[in-house]
């Protein structure tokens, strides 16, 4: 784990390495973690891949995150780890939302990491992420026809009400 | 050794021990049977005696629901309790049930053993209308039967809507010996005596398909809502009638 000016330095020479790329860092309980501008979201994870030094070569998870009253309101979250030294750093990108009909859009990490081909597939299947330049864009564990994005905050809960003795009394006439 | 027949006998006493002269008398009848000597009032004991007589129907029946051959096919982790009734301490041997297949053209009975999610309820209801007639369904546990705790965007909210299923057995996950209990009840049922007693405990008398049915024919709905609270008031005589239906006396 980077200390937190560890952290700093590395913010730092990645700014220097792609001007602006890094737009803030914090480093809480132990972890650091950068917020990249989605742009350039390429150019840092290379960036940490390949510089001597920082070789972050494992890709051990991307997720999606739906921060959704906050703005920019998606989050795809990238944890970065170095084998040698076990020391790990998260790069989160912050997405805006394009609003009704419209899916928020992001290049695909799959060209340097190919093990980020299903796990953004998955980021796909539950917010509807479009990765660019991703070969096999297609949903990963709900079924290829359904409808909707199950893991953002405003997708409906689901599920049905159920009669029990409990609360038989609410709901009269449940048989029609 | 002596004790233990003591005990025996007194648990269960022969309340009338045949005598060895009797059982030669049959022995000696069988043989004049197989000559084919036994004739008049003797040919008639001797068939009240050893012909038991019933349908085909139930026989077969009977046969079915002696030997049912699950499928064996675990959906998630009330399929750990579904294993463990084939293993000594449960044993569905007893029932005739043991010979687990591994193909769905082998079995005849399913136990849908865990939640089924969307993805899942299409490849169960395939492996279902592969199944040889006849077949029944075994949903076990909350989440087959309703969902469960699973009241989420993934999860089918009760198998029933996509198959038919013969039994329900609660639980979260059931234990072995409910599974056991259940399939105890469908084997009552397969052979013509099915005891469902949920409807009186739920005050869901009424709600059975074919009352709905039948009713819809006969009249439509309403004729079908009469009979339902008709059903209800039937059922829990302590209900308030008053409460729930404001004016519907007037």
């Amino acid at each position: 784990m980077p200390d937190a000016p560890g952290l700093e330095l590395i913010a730092q020479e990645l700014n220097e390495a792609h001007e602006g790329a890094v737009l803030d860092t914090y480093h809480d309980r132990g972890q650091a973690c950068l917020i990249v501008d989605p742009e350039r979201i390429l150019a840092a994870l290379g960036w940490l891949r390949d510089t001597p030094g920082q070789e972050y070569r494992f890709l051990a998870s991307v997720h999606g995150v739906d921060y959704l009253p906050a703005s920019p309101r998606f989050g795809v979250v990238y944890e970065l780890l170095n084998m040698p030294r076990v020391e790990r750093i998260r790069v989160r990108a912050a997405l805006e939302d394009p609003g009704p009909g419209a899916l928020p859009e992001l290049s695909s990490a799959v060209e340097l990491f190919p093990t980020a081909e299903f796990q953004e597939r998955e980021v796909y299947d539950f917010f509807g992420i479009v990765f660019r330049g991703h070969p096999d864009l297609r949903r990963i564990l709900m079924p290829e026809e359904y409808v909707g994005w199950p893991q953002r905050r405003d997708f409906p809960v689901g599920g049905e009400p159920v009669i029990f003795t409990h609360n038989e009394r609410e709901t009269p006439r449940w048989t029609q | 050794m002596e004790v233990k027949r003591e005990k025996i006998r007194a648990l269960a006493p022969l309340s009338q021990p045949r005598s060895p002269e009797e059982l030669r008398v049959r022995q000696l009848r069988a043989r004049d049977l197989l000559r084919g000597d036994l004739e008049g009032e003797e040919l008639d004991k001797h068939v009240e005696d050893s012909v038991l007589a019933t349908t085909l129907e139930r026989v077969l029946n009977w046969g079915r629901a002696n030997a049912l051959f699950p499928a064996t096919f675990g959906l998630a982790c009330c399929a750990i309790e579904m294993m463990s009734i084939v293993s000594p301490r449960y044993d569905i041997a007893r029932f005739g049930a043991e010979a687990m297949r591994a193909s769905p053209r082998q079995a005849d009975m399913l136990i849908l053993s865990g939640r089924v999610s969307i993805k899942m309820a299409p490849v169960v209801r395939r492996l279902f209308d592969q199944m040889l007639e006849p077949k029944w369904v075994i949903s076990m546990g909350a989440c087959s039967s309703s969902g469960g705790m699973f009241s989420n965007y993934a999860v089918v909210q009760g198998a029933d809507k996509f198959m038919p299923v013969d039994i329900h057995v609660p639980g979260c996950p059931p234990r072995p010996e409910a599974l056991m209990y259940g399939f105890n009840k469908l084997q009552r049922m397969i052979v013509g005596n099915p005891d469902p007693g949920w409807r009186t405990r739920y005050n869901a008398a009424g709600t059975e398909e074919w009352a709905r049915e039948e009713a819809i024919v006969a009249g439509g709905v309403d004729e079908y809502a009469a009979a339902h609270e008709l059903a209800r008031s039937a059922a829990d005589p302590t209900a308030d009638a008053g409460a729930e239906q404001p004016g519907g006396g007037a």
